[in-house]
């Protein structure tokens, strides 16, 4: 054992001083790790970012809300089944409400109407087109997961008597107050005047497609009023335990039949979503893209394995008599395997280390000239990079080191 | 054999530690065969010094590399000190390298990125000796050989008979039974070689085997058994009359 250590620390110390007396070739092998391990490494950080906005854009559905739709969140080959079902209606969620109340031990809280239109708001000389108008009632802030940058949710009474209030979001208070409070100014939407009661804080964007701060929650009396009498609607109900979702889902179905009458032999024409669902859905794409990018950027890596491979070999080669000496001192062949496996792995490491401190230099550019890019630098990425470099020159070592290992010492003594 | 060794009492006692017995060695090259070895016995006992001689390609160098359990027999048998060395692994033939022999080779062969002193540590870290001991161990050896002041040296910054003397210093680092030099002074001129000849006298008056190759007749005085090979056999096997032995070892 203590052999082996002795054995293992001299192998270090060849390992450096070869390194050092070749320079120049060090690092030119090094340089295809270096590529490698920036490569995976950024791409590693691009997966975990993409991978925590997606998490954050799935939690804006909170986990406990399920959602009726006439469309279900999912790919369907068959969509002309689902183009002609009965739109959802807002009328809905009054009828739904009270059959949850007279359920005892409902697994369902509230029912909730949802209706949005697209529209332009105003204050001033300021406008923001294409803002997310959206009526509901104001149960609807239990449902949801935002906070309040300032300012409150529009109250029961509000909401009943379709006051003309409204929350903003931060995308839209910032474009219309960049300097003032926008609470109790009156925003212009169809050219009527809402007065803002609250600011939404910064929810970012979903899944980098769209801004999820631009918006404008209003209560439902006053949205029908001015923007649309069509009743169209989701109805975001939330459940009472997060853990029995599967059971909530059944007894919200059942009510839905109810509501819709529909007897016992006829199919669901509605359709109950949530977000484990639509993340299941969207998870295979996600890791198909992570898949994907970290295979191509292991090529580069597989590319600088060769490399190192190569100067191993090399390297056996130059210092055949080397061996054949050693062996005839004693060595035995695990000793000359370690050597050289030590070697090839220390030229790994040197690169995982240079290719690493590049790579968090770039993140950190990167995150400082484009905030909304997704990287995300994680001590996690540094084991892993630290992990694949010894990965890297162990796998890329062993086939020159387990030759040298082999070698003849009356033959490799006498090679020239 | 042995009864005939001890009747004529002039060779070395002690226990038979190296024995040979019908060593054959056959390289095969494409059509041809060569025949370096055709049957060659030996034994050899503790405190020896022997010169192998020979024309060259008789055979000479695979010898010493057969009996430093650096190469293997066609066929033919080998004990070490009792044990036989074709039932040996790889792994105790290294052990046996390392603790039983010192090799000292025509081309010194020393690390040439390493010092003096890291040159001769190297059996010693394949025996698994630690770091102080070490580097203890390898400053006497160098300083046996005269080399106190050279320790800290590369073989590039060192004489040709200097390297030699590292070389024959991390030999004897291990406190070998057995020296093995083939043609330790080829490569130095007759006065340095004088000097590693008359460090090999020094070992062997301390109790080691020396077996040394050499083509020069002068060196090969300095031993007292001397081997010719012609053509893979042994022609002779030489003792030097016990008077003479005397002789040669009170002279200076
Ligand atoms: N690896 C090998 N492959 C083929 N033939 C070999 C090999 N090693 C040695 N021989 C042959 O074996 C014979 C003996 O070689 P060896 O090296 O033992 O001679 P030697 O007596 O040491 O000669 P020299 O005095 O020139 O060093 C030679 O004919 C040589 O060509
Ligand atoms: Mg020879």
């Amino acid at each position: 054992m203590r052999r082996f250590i002795y054995e293992i620390s001299e192998s270090w110390k060849i390992a450096v001083a070869q390194m050092g007396s070749n320079k120049m070739r060090s690092t030119l092998t090094a340089l295809g790790v270096i590529i490698g391990i920036v490569a995976v490494t950024l791409m590693g950080t691009a997966i975990s970012g993409i991978s925590i906005g997606f998490d954050k854009s799935m939690a804006i559905f909170g986990d406990d809300v399920l959602y009726v739709g006439q469309w279900p969140w999912k790919r369907v080959d068959d969509w002309w089944n689902y183009r002609d079902r009965k739109k959802i209606k807002t009328e809905y969620a009054e009828p739904i409400n009270r059959m949850i109340a007279a359920t005892p031990r409902s697994n369902l809280t509230v029912a909730v109407p949802t209706s949005s239109v697209y529209r332009s708001v105003k204050y001033g000389d300021g406008e923001v087109n294409n803002v997310l108008v959206r009526g509901t009632v104001s149960d609807y802030v239990i449902t949801s997961t935002f906070d309040f940058k300032e300012g409150r949710f529009f109250n029961e009474l509000e909401s009943r008597g379709g006051a003309n209030v409204c929350v903003v979001g931060y995308d839209v208070a910032n474009a219309l107050f960049p300097s003032a409070s926008p609470l109790d100014k009156s925003v212009l939407i169809n050219g009527q005047p809402f007065k803002v009661v609250g600011v939404i804080s910064r929810q970012g964007t979903f899944l980098g497609l769209f801004s999820l701060d631009s918006i404008v929650v209003m209560p439902l009396p006053a949205f029908q009023k001015y923007f649309t009498a069509k009743s169209e609607a989701d109805i975001l109900v939330k459940v009472t335990d997060k853990t029995k979702l599967a059971e909530a889902k059944d007894e919200l179905i059942g009510i839905m039949r109810r509501v819709r009458g529909l007897s016992p032999e006829k199919k669901d024409d509605f359709s109950i979503n949530e977000q484990q669902a639509l993340k299941s859905t969207l998870d295979p794409i996600k890791n198909s893209i992570a898949i994907a990018g970290l295979f191509i950027t292991g090529l580069s890596l597989f590319v600088g394995a060769i490399g190192i491979m190569n100067i191993t070999f090399v390297s056996v080669k130059e210092r055949t008599k080397e061996i054949g000496t050693r062996k005839a001192l004693g060595a035995r062949r695990r000793t000359i395997l370690l050597q050289f496996l030590i070697e090839s792995t220390a030229l790994c490491l040197l690169g995982g280390f240079i290719g690493l401190a590049l790579a968090f230099l770039m993140c950190f550019l990167i995150g400082v000239g484009f905030p909304s890019f997704p990287v995300h630098f994680s001590t996690d990425l540094v084991v892993v990079s630290m992990v694949v470099s010894v990965l890297t020159g162990l796998i890329a070592g062993f086939a020159p080191a387990w030759t040298a290992s082999r070698l003849d010492p009356v033959a490799a003594l006498r090679y020239e | 054999m042995e009864s005939f060794d001890e009747a004529l009492n002039i060779r070395p006692h002690g226990r038979s530690v190296i024995e040979i017995q019908d060593i054959t060695k056959r390289y095969v090259m494409g059509e041809e065969i060569v025949h370096a070895l055709r049957g060659v016995s030996l034994r050899i006992h503790r405190n020896e010094y022997i010169a192998v001689m020979g024309p060259s390609g008789s055979g000479k160098s695979t010898l010493m590399n057969m009996l430093g359990c650096l190469d293997t027999p066609t066929s033919g048998h080998y004990q070490f000190n009792g044990k036989n060395v074709a039932e040996m692994d790889d792994n105790e033939l290294a052990e046996i390298r390392n603790r039983e022999i010192g090799f000292v080779f025509q081309t010194f062969n020393l690390l040439p990125r390493s010092t003096s002193l890291r040159n001769v540590e190297l059996p010693l870290i394949y025996a698994g000796i630690n770091p102080e001991t070490r580097e203890e161990m390898a400053a006497r050896a160098l300083q046996k050989v005269g080399l106190a002041d050279r320790m800290n040296h590369k073989p590039n910054e060192l004489s040709g008979g200097q390297r030699q003397r590292v070389a024959i210093a991390r030999a004897l680092v291990n406190n070998p039974s057995f020296i093995l030099a083939d043609e330790p002074t080829g490569n130095l001129d007759s006065k340095t070689g004088g000097e590693i000849m008359g460090l090999m006298e020094t070992l062997y008056q301390q109790g080691h085997t020396i077996i040394l190759v050499t083509h020069e007749a002068d060196i090969a005085r300095h031993a007292r058994r001397t081997v010719h090979l012609r053509d893979g056999l042994i022609e002779s096997d030489d003792y030097l009359p016990l008077m003479e032995t005397e002789f040669v070892i009170s002279s200076p």
